[in-house]
């Protein structure tokens, strides 16, 4: 029995405004709350409600047969929370069912995984994953990454996570002569097994459906399913990922692809192909052989690399310097400055500052809010000049990371004696001889700690001030 | 193929870029193994580069008929023409020339420049054109800038081959919209008469078709293009005495060109960072007003003029320069940007000029959008990575933009109105 494995891919950025030089250190904010607003409502209301809505009728009218995945990113979370949350209502009620399954991905839809000294791509996954567990009260088990970027290393990685499976893009030149439809595993540890996108029938309906010079137009579920039972007998995982945009936004509602969304699982049923979601293929199939990628691949452009984020020499520097004050932002507890953090993150970001289209395609255009990629680089770089600024200022000068993080250490344990100790102290009501001879031995202590502490706090003035927080807690 | 041309200007005495435009095109064209150019010039000082074409001097072309002495007349010449040339000439006057003032072998003395009775010059330029046009034989005529239209057009009519011209610039791009009534219609006249009309950018085409109301299907944009790099110029070495980045503005200091939008752009990067200094180099009829408001915004100590540049002094200002900049207002094409791209510097044009049409690594601005400009120039300035990636994509980009594509396009103009193609 053929399958046919559905997986759908929801991410909207945090667009930044317009953001000049001279707003460097005085504003603080950089989200283009007008666009980001205007963008999500029009893509929830094309798209995502009413695909929801056919998807969620799919699965009741085929009493359950009918299975999809979807991969949301935080970032697009939690602008749906922002300014759609009936969206996230929506998914809930899919999440119900039971026939729908949540990937994990990076929350902040970033290019993390790219980071190979850092545990960022780590801490951003589990952050994802709580937030869909807090969300959807549901466990993720599958893993993909942004852009489907994945490499062997980065197979390793999400092994090392405890995730069973992740699923990637069919790249040609990956894959040679071997067909996508197939379970595989990843190279550098087995245990994870791979789904690898068909990049020829997924297109066919992202990119081509409405295409009048294509030679297949128009594409109906009919032609879809005899396409692929057509395909030799042993293939039996056709694995159609896409962006959820293509219902609706990509291709519009008059194009009829809703119906053709609707009629699929009709004309499944006749050709006796069945629909699975990724974690339960990966239980019940086993990988038929393992696929090497030694260098990163992605579903983005004909390439199928990373130029497309990291191609040109203004991304690789914005990357580079983004990263290079992670290890300090870590440190923070300021909310803001996390929140920016994640946002700042944004694979679009890079994107938006490629050059490829130069001489290319015109896709990258299309979807950017900038009319050239230097406005793009600019832009960003002026935002985050202003955020390395903010970081730097929450710690002293010239104190490297890891003194710091000793420090910072200190200060918290300090901290926490001193308020068990003032706990203790208001504690004592007992008699007053008793109360008198605690309340001393206390005090002793205290007293010690607070001389302690000053030296710390000394060490720290002797560059620059503590952090604000700690102060309070003194 | 043969083709006459008239031009006004042509390197190495130039004024602006119309001599330059001139020199690259015929250049490029001369790559054509069967193309042969003939390039009438008002003053020619004997030494411009012939290696490729052939100059007429139209100051020693006889318009009334005299009989000189063959000394005298040698004398006159200056080896600027041979006298078997000027009696060839002489036996085609076929004009009464006589209200014009001449000299004592019949020719017109032409200044080469532009001069108060700059209409005058374009009309005895015009008496040149019947005579040079009877004396030659070609299958094409060319008029570049519509100082030649006239001529153009008059050599047109005496022997019946058809007229290209090119447009370098119109009247609507010096003056800001209020056009001079004697210009305009030289310039109308010119294109209504023209068989083809070919113009430098996409914007001068628009100006064309819509002010001067002419058939789109006549005209073609052939965008120009740069010249190498000569070695003597390569061999420049830049010299960077400051710690600080240099912005630099280079052109006439002229409503056309903006430059109070550079100095509103450099008083706001000023305002931001201290580590810059930027250079206005060219002189014009609006310096002095420029240099009080530099001083009004009290911004002098970081903002430089350089008066006129001559020769290598203008590779000398761009290669140590860190930006450079062209505001300017309207700009029919522009190559002063390409120029600076060709050694490397970053640079920032106005979305208004021509040449943002086909460059892609260079940052495009409105004119008027100075906080855009300054945020530009302060990206440069402060990132590195965009400074190198303009730097060196710029220059990539701008070492192909070559003379004999335009050339090319140009021929190809010639054979569809020959009816060839």
């Amino acid at each position: 029995m053929r399958t046919i494995c559905f997986y759908f891919q929801i991410h909207q950025p945090f667009r930044l405004k317009r953001y000049r030089f001279f707003d460097i250190g005085m504003d603080h904010y950089y989200y283009d709350d007008y666009a980001n607003e205007e963008i999500i409502r029009r893509i929830a209301e094309r798209c995502y409600l009413p695909a929801n809505q056919t998807i969620l009728q799919m699965i009741k009218e085929t009493g359950g047969k009918f299975k999809v995945a979807f991969s949301i990113s935080g970032i697009a979370l939690e602008q749906l929370e922002l300014y759609a949350p009936e969206v996230i209502d929506s998914f809930k009620e899919l999440a119900q069912t039971g026939c729908v399954e949540f990937l994990a991905e990076t929350f902040a839809h970033s290019l993390s995984s790219l980071e190979e000294d850092s545990d960022e791509f780590e801490l951003q996954v589990k952050m994802h994953a709580s937030k869909i567990q807090s969300l959807f009260g549901y466990k993720p088990t599958t893993f993909r990454n942004t852009e489907l970027i994945y490499s062997d290393d980065i197979g390793r990685r999400v092994a090392n996570m405890g995730f069973k499976g992740m699923i990637t893009e069919g790249a040609k030149h990956v894959l040679g002569w071997k067909s996508p439809n197939y379970v595989y595993c990843c190279a550098s540890n087995p245990r994870l097994k791979l789904l690898l996108k068909n990049y020829k029938l997924s297109d066919d309906i992202t990119f081509r459906f409405s295409d009048w010079s294509w030679d297949q137009f128009p594409l109906t579920a009919d032609k879809l399913i005899n396409w692929i039972s057509a395909c030799p007998k042993e293939e039996d995982v056709f694995n159609l990922f896409m962006n959820y945009e293509t219902f609706g936004e990509l291709q519009s509602k008059e194009t009829g692809i809703f119906e053709f969304l609707k009629a699929i699982p009709r004309m499944a049923e006749k050709a006796d192909i069945n629909f699975e979601t990724p974690a339960n293929l990966f239980s019940k199939k086993k990988p038929i052989d393992r696929i090497d990628v030694p260098y990163t691949i992605s579903w983005a452009d004909e390439e199928r690399d990373t130029s497309a984020w990291l191609g040109n020499e203004l991304q690789r520097s914005a990357f580079n310097i983004l990263y290079s004050i992670r290890e300090k932002v870590r440190l923070c507890t300021d909310r803001k400055i996390l929140q920016d953090w994640y946002y700042l993150q944004t694979s679009d970001h890079f994107y938006y500052m490629s050059t490829k289209h130069f001489s290319d395609g015109a896709v990258h255009n299309h979807f950017s809010p900038y009319e050239t990629p230097f406005e793009a680089f600019t832009n960003y770089m002026n935002v985050l000049s202003d955020f390395m600024i903010r970081v730097r200022e929450k710690f002293p000068e010239g104190v490297d990371v890891e003194e710091l993080n000793s420090l910072m250490k200190t200060i918290d344990a300090q901290g926490k004696i001193i308020a068990q100790l003032e706990q203790e102290k208001n504690d004592t009501t007992s008699t007053p001889s008793e109360a008198k001879a605690k309340k001393r031995k206390v005090e002793c202590k205290a007293q010690k700690v607070t001389k302690e502490r000053k030296s710390t706090a000394k060490k720290e003035k002797s560059t620059t001030s503590v952090p604000k927080s700690k102060k309070s807690i003194a | 193929m043969r083709a006459l041309m008239f031009g006004w200007e042509f390197p190495p005495h130039i004024l602006g870029g119309l001599g330059t435009a001139s020199y690259g095109l015929t250049r490029g064209m001369s790559a054509q193994k069967d193309m042969q150019i003939t390039f009438v010039l008002p003053k020619p000082w004997g030494d411009e580069d012939q290696s490729f074409l052939r100059i007429i001097a139209a100051n020693k072309v006889p318009v009334v008929w005299r009989d000189p002495n063959w000394d005298y007349l040698n004398q006159e010449l200056a080896g600027r023409m041979s006298p078997d040339e000027y009696y060839r000439m002489r036996a085609c006057i076929q004009e009464d020339n006589n209200h014009i003032g001449t000299n004592g072998i019949g020719s017109i003395e032409f200044s080469g420049r532009y001069p108060d009775n700059l209409q005058e010059e374009i009309r005895n330029y015009d008496a040149v054109a019947g005579v040079v046009s009877r004396a030659l034989d070609f299958d094409i005529i060319h008029s570049h800038d519509w100082l030649t239209y006239p001529a153009g057009v008059h050599a047109k009519y005496v022997s019946g081959k058809p007229l290209v011209i090119h447009v370098h610039a119109t009247d609507f791009d010096r003056s800001r919209g209020n056009v001079n009534p004697t210009v305009y219609s030289i310039e109308k006249a010119g294109m209504d008469h023209a068989d083809h009309i070919i113009t430098v950018s996409n914007k001068t085409r628009d100006t064309v078709i819509d002010q001067y109301h002419i058939d789109p299907a006549k005209v073609t944009t052939v965008h120009n293009a740069v010249e190498p790099l000569s070695p003597e110029i390569q061999a420049i070495q830049p010299h960077h005495n400051t710690k600080d980045k240099v912005v630099t503005f280079l052109g006439r200091i002229t409503m056309q060109k903006g430059p109070e939008y550079f100095v509103e752009a450099a008083h706001k990067v000023l305002q931001k960072t201290k580590n810059v200094r930027f250079v206005m180099a060219g002189s014009g009829d609006m310096m002095e007003k420029m240099i009080s408001m530099v001083a009004y915004k009290n911004i002098g100590d970081r903002f430089h003029f350089t008066g006129f540049l001559k020769g290598t002094e203008v590779y000398e200002i761009l290669k140590s320069s860190d930006v450079y900049i062209m505001p300017s207002v309207s700009e029919p094409f522009g190559i002063s940007p390409l120029e600076a791209m060709q050694v490397g510097v970053p640079t920032i044009v106005s979305k208004q000029s021509g040449c943002a049409e086909i460059l892609s690594n260079a940052i495009k601005v409105d004119y008027w959008d100075i906080d855009a400009m300054a945020n530009a120039i302060y990206s440069i300035i402060t990132y590195p990575a965009m400074y190198n990636y303009l730097k060196v994509e710029g220059k990539k980009e701008v070492d192909g933009i070559v003379w004999e594509n335009a050339a090319w396009k140009v021929r190809d103009i010639y054979d569809r109105v020959l009816g060839l193609k």
